[in-house]
């Protein structure tokens, strides 16, 4: 990269930044920051389901039980619950104002239980951590709660496919 | 001339008679229970695996509140919105009152214990082929359920739906029909036909209605538009699920799919109920699925 591209990136950062701080203390997000919002958040929940995916094949019988592997895979997924990236929920990017999103307005609605929901997933993560590495019944008990928090956040707060 | 109004007076009446007669509630025998006891541990599996909980319990409840079956969930439809009562056993707002043969007519019949119809957003088409041991097993269970006192609310349907006595008509041409998929040789097919058709009621959001709102047996698990607008169930015979028996018995158990994306919408509350059953029932569900008849 030369100098100039590095400045223009630096520029183009401090833009970016900028403009974020700006939409945020007017309180309207512009197009640019609720499509990186979308993409952030559709990422984590990409390597959720990568990870799950180690998991449930093991669960599944698809897969050799490996203790280390197992829990290298529940502690990603923990890994990933801590990440600190509340903006990826940014007011105005569900499906009432954006595009290729399937997240409900309902998330930001006043008195969701969204926050309680997403306790109780970060509660499952730490089951499944405490299981993975001991053995295959362990894994596949742990698995379950783990499943059903998504399930009970994908319930209400994501459109169907249609 | 006078002839003809005779004649037309004589077909109305005769088929006054007939409407009333087609339209009559039919209950069960008063003895159709004898010799059956409920058990609550048996009756547990029937409760997870006829998805009470799904509509009867509280909107937006998780884990044991899954078990206060208040009611209260709205179900949307082109014939109006049909909200969900209480079936808890509070004596005075639930089914507390009820005997195991009311809940039998109510599920096999669709008739409530003063001989009224059930709109058919009770799933007792469905419910119809139940056993009845299982449904006295279920009255025994539910009795074991923390009563709540919160009153049924009325269902918000126009006219002409509003007169239950058409429901009469509407199951002559849709209910008692027995099950889709012909009698199976293999075993657990036939328990995963059981637990799909007559207590999981599956049929009732992957089967298109026909224009009546009955379910077309032609085109059974095929997908349909979900009542409530936007999107679709979708086809679950083996011409649009491609996942294997395992795969299918696994989503049934957590919600997760082949591509590791979690179940949503009604589907979570689905899984929520399926989870709680034996491994073998979620297997003999798969195998089910794994033969209905292909429909592309």
């Amino acid at each position: 990269m030369s100098m100039s591209s590095k400045i223009m990136a630096g520029a183009l950062g401090l833009s970016v930044f900028a403009g974020a701080a700006i939409g945020a203390s007017h309180g309207a997000p512009s197009d640019d920051q609720i499509k990186s919002a979308i993409k952030g958040r559709q990422a984590i929940m990409q390597l959720y389901a990568y990870n799950i995916g180690t998991l449930a094949a093991m669960a599944k019988g698809e897969r050799e039980y490996d203790a280390a592997a197992a829990k290298a895979a529940a502690d990603n997924l923990a890994a990933v619950n801590g990440l600190k990236m509340d903006g990826v929920w940014l007011p105005g990017s569900g499906t009432a104002s954006a595009k290729n999103t399937r997240a409900l307005p309902a998330i930001w609605e006043s008195g969701s239980d969204i926050g309680k929901r997403a306790a109780a997933l970060t509660e499952a993560i730490a089951g499944l951590q405490a299981a993975a590495g001991t053995d295959l019944a362990a894994l596949r008990g742990a698995i379950g709660p783990v499943g059903k928090a998504c399930g009970a956040c994908h319930e209400d707060f994501r459109q169907s496919d249609d | 001339m006078r002839r003809f109004l005779y004649a037309l007076l004589a077909l109305i009446l005769v088929g006054g008679v007939g409407i009333w007669a087609v339209t009559r509630p039919s209950p069960l025998p008063a003895d159709a229970l004898a010799g059956l006891n409920g058990d609550p541990g048996r009756g547990a599996r029937v409760f997870w695996a006829g998805g009470c909980a799904s509509c009867h319990a509280a909107p937006e409840a998780v884990g044991d509140e899954r078990l206060k079956l208040g009611g209260g969930l709205r179900l949307s439809s082109p014939f109006g919105t049909f909200v969900a009562p209480n079936i808890s056993p509070d004596p005075e707002n639930g089914i507390g009152g009820w005997s195991a043969l009311d809940l039998a007519n109510a599920m096999q019949r669709g008739l409530s214990p003063d001989g009224r119809h059930y709109y058919p957003a009770f799933p007792y088409t469905a419910y119809a082929n139940a056993s009845l041991q299982d449904i006295v097993d279920l009255k025994a269970f539910l009795d074991t359920l923390p009563p709540v006192a919160t009153p049924s609310q009325s269902h918000e349907i126009g006219f002409p739906f509003n007169i239950r006595r058409l429901i009469g008509g509407w199951k002559v041409l849709n209910a008692d029909k027995g099950f889709v998929l012909s009698t199976p040789a293999d075993v657990q097919i036939a328990r995963g036909r059981y637990l799909a058709e007559a207590l999981g009621h599956c049929g009732e959001c992957h089967t298109p209605r026909g224009p009546l709102g009955g379910l077309r047996r032609d085109a059974w698990l095929a997908g349909a538009p979900l009542p409530t607008g936007k999107g679709r169930t979708p086809n679950i015979t083996p011409g649009g699920l491609d996942w294997s028996a395992t795969d299918i018995a696994y989503y049934l158990e957590t919600g997760f799919t082949p591509q590791f994306d979690s179940a949503g919408g009604e589907m979570a509350s689905v899984v929520a109920n399926m989870a709680h059953l034996p491994a073998e029932d979620r297997a003999a569900i798969a195998a089910y699925l794994k033969a209905v008849p292909a429909i592309e």
